[in-house]
């Protein structure tokens, strides 16, 4: 039989190494997966994995999907090292994406250098009044956040599809719901030529610098592990866990908003119904994956964002199925969390029960 | 390692361009690349766009290689999921939603050379065609078939959007349905979504609720047939037919049938005789099919449906001719005036009698 006993002590090895075994495991057994369906498994995997690498184009499309991951994980890798569990970001991302959005469209056709940080700015302002409200009636009555944030989550949703739908309409766009592109002062600028990458992943970058700075030099990094490890003992310190709790929903808001204002004035170039395509989410799967740590997250954004553009070439290149890329997705998880355990408890063989009987 | 890294560019030019070259060899064939707003399936929207591509296979068999990218959200993914296809020397990709509009005319601008079709949008370029259907002509047969169908004289309507599209098949099932009816009502209720079981289901049995026995549809699941079918009233199929869904509550089906459109453009890049154009074909040219009718329609409205198809497909009869008024009583179209296609492609008003107002 096999039995699960805690560890005395956590491994530290087994922590760290986890997220690199969690993929290789994952590469695995995709193979396995790839030879069961009949298709030349090497060959998959190297075309999920590597040949997505291989191109300019592709390396661009992957910082593009990685800038929106690794700016909202880095946000919520605050709250949630400290307890503090804001599951709406997609909501944040939405509205950050609709005010700064709506800047962009106001001021249509005026230039100015301006424009673009104020539409940031706009996004960003957006994104935290939307985290003020978990963080305001968690705060004054001690609502869950998780609740609150997910279900906004779906009001900023609906918000977004009934203002394309309305004021912010395309007047040219024959009443089809999306509203006019952004000029060109209001987009956002190329990193490399020819590419969507854009200077999103530049801020994305800066965050990520700051957050580990923050985290491992500031007191505000020190007062939110405490917090997140026991909230007496951050009271005994004299700790405001109310601030930290604002601090860090407006953390994980502002960064959560902008990303979605980049989104918007990016890759997508105005507000559609369908922005947002569930980052908010995945990067609650990239913030773990990087353990909470902003260089982590650097990472675990960019595997994430592999996976996708991967999945695509083998849908072209194999005629494999688009459920490839959420497999792996799943995949990736499902063994970092087992690894995770194995840190914290370890295998024992036990005699079976029916032996232990007959002796 | 400079001059490493400088030999290993110059190694990747050498054979991408190799590959180039492989690429343009006249023995290949001719690749086709198909983008998709959901998951195939086995009916609805996205379906119907997989039979076209799989008709292209047939008819052309081992000249032409097709692709498809499926479940691509109109959203960031939509531009690069067409570069994807354009960047592997697809020679004709058809985009197959209105999301899609903006980004394959973003792609088209970087790829001259690849001709782009996209399904219902109003935007063209040099290499960008539009194609789409009058589905509003099937929307008039079932509306005659529902007007003299009905026993309570109210249709319950299940809609998308508020897009023009939407808001004429409205408008052509209900004057179809009061020119034989004239106490015909519509209840509409708008689900906002293309694809949602559930609340499909649950506007079908609200719509049930307030006296609708005949359901219609403008959304891809086959949700409302299952409840007609349930509640033992009529529904009519979208999209595909959805006769499986509804063996008896199924009157007619309007299908999307592109087979023959996509075909001839694959054909017009074979023989290098592809231009940008807009199409907008009906029931004449077989891009929107009636399936065959249920023997639950009584012999006599059958065949006055199959001559309204008939007529529609001859072009001798439009579903829109005037005399026709707004809904705020504001003429539109004068006595025997045909509506002009520019006023139906951007339709955004109800004609008089239909009830409610449309959400802005």
């Amino acid at each position: 039989m096999i039995r699960l006993e805690a560890r005395n002590q956590t491994s530290r090895t087994l922590l760290f190494w986890s997220p690199i075994l969690a993929v290789g495991i994952t590469v695995i057994a995709g193979t396995i997966m790839f030879a069961l369906l009949g298709k030349a498994p090497i060959r998959a995997i190297a075309i999920i994995f590597l040949e997505p690498l291989g191109d300019i184009f592709s390396i661009a499309e992957i910082v593009v999907k990685a800038t929106p991951l690794i700016l909202i994980a880095v946000g919520l890798s605050f709250g949630f090292k400290a307890g503090i569990w804001n599951i709406g970001a997609e909501g944040q991302f939405t509205i950050g994406a609709l005010s700064g959005g709506s800047v962009a469209l106001a001021l249509y056709q005026i230039d100015g250098a301006w424009v673009l940080p104020l539409m940031c700015l706009a996004g960003a302002v957006g994104g935290m009044l939307w985290a003020a409200i978990p963080a305001f009636l968690k705060t004054r009555y001690n609502a869950n956040e998780i609740l609150v944030s997910l279900m906004l989550t779906y009001v900023a949703v609906l918000l977004l599809s009934a203002l394309v739908h309305g004021p912010l309409k395309d007047p040219d766009g024959m009443n089809f719901p999306e509203s006019r592109i952004f000029h060109d002062a209001a987009t956002l600028p190329i990193l490399i030529e020819g590419t969507r990458a854009h200077v999103g992943f530049v801020t994305a970058i800066v965050a990520v610098a700051i957050s580990w700075l923050v985290l491992s030099r500031h007191i505000f990094g020190y007062q939110i592990k405490v917090l997140g490890q026991s909230q007496r003992a951050a009271r005994f310190g004299g700790f405001n866990e109310k601030h930290v709790t604002w601090i860090c929903l407006m953390i994980s808001g502002g960064l959560a908003g902008l990303a979605g204002l980049f989104e918007a004035a990016g890759p997508v170039g105005q507000l559609v119904p369908a922005l947002p395509v569930g980052y908010g989410f995945t990067a609650i799967i990239v913030a773990f994956l990087g353990r909470l740590n902003p260089l982590g997250i650097l990472l675990g954004g960019f595997v994430m964002a592999l996976t996708y553009i991967g999945g695509e070439s083998a849908q072209i290149e194999l005629n494999l199925p688009s459920a490839v890329t959420g497999v792996f997705q799943g995949m990736l998880l499902f063994f970092l969390l087992g690894i995770d355990v194995l840190a914290n408890y370890k295998i024992r063989m036990t005699q079976p029960l029916s032996r232990k009987l007959s002796e | 390692m400079k001059s490493i890294i400088r030999n290993f560019w110059s190694l990747l030019t050498i054979i991408s361009t190799i590959a180039l070259i492989g690429s343009a060899n006249a023995a290949d064939p001719l690749k086709v690349g198909f983008v998709y707003v959901g998951p195939i399936g086995d009916h609805g929207w996205t379906y119907e766009h997989d039979r076209s591509r799989l008709a292209i296979e047939k008819a052309f068999g081992s000249k032409v290689k097709t692709t498809y990218l499926e479940k691509i959200p109109e959203g960031p993914d939509a531009e690069r999921a067409i570069q994807q296809l354009a960047r592997t020397d697809h020679d004709i990709i058809f985009t197959t939603s209105f999301g899609f509009m903006n980004p394959t005319i973003k792609v088209a601008k970087k790829f001259p050379k690849i001709k782009f079709e996209h399904a219902t949008g109003f935007k063209r370029a040099e290499n960008v065609s539009t194609y789409s259907a009058r589905f509003y002509e099937g929307r008039h047969i079932i509306g005659l078939i529902a007007g003299k169908m009905t026993k309570t004289n109210t249709i319950g309507y299940i809609a998308s959007f508020p897009i023009p599209e939407v808001v004429r098949g409205i408008n052509a099932a209900y004057l179809a349905a009061k020119s034989v009816n004239p106490a015909i009502k519509f209840k509409i209720v708008w689900v906002n979504t293309w694809f949602d079981p559930g609340k499909e289901a649950d506007a079908a049995n609200a719509l049930i609720a307030q006296g609708a026995d005949i359901l219609m549809q403008h959304t891809d699941s086959p949700a409302a047939m299952q409840v007609a079918e349930k509640k033992g009233i009529f529904a009519f199929g979208q999209a595909s037919n959805m006769k499986a869904f509804g063996p008896n509550a199924q009157l007619t089906s309007i299908i999307n049938n592109w087979a023959p459109y996509c075909i001839s453009r694959v054909k017009a890049v074979m023989d290098g005789a592809w231009k940008s154009q807009d199409t907008w074909d009906g029931i004449g040219p077989s891009m929107v099919a009636i399936s065959k009718f249920s023997e639950q329609i009584p012999a006599d409205v059958r065949s006055m449906a199959g001559k309204a198809r008939d007529a529609i497909a001859a072009g001798t009869l439009h579903p829109f001719t005037g005399p026709i008024n707004k809904q705020d009583g504001s003429p539109w179209l004068k006595a025997e005036e045909i509506a002009p296609d520019g006023d139906l492609a951007g339709m955004n008003f109800y004609v008089e009698g239909v009830e409610g107002a449309l959400p802005k």
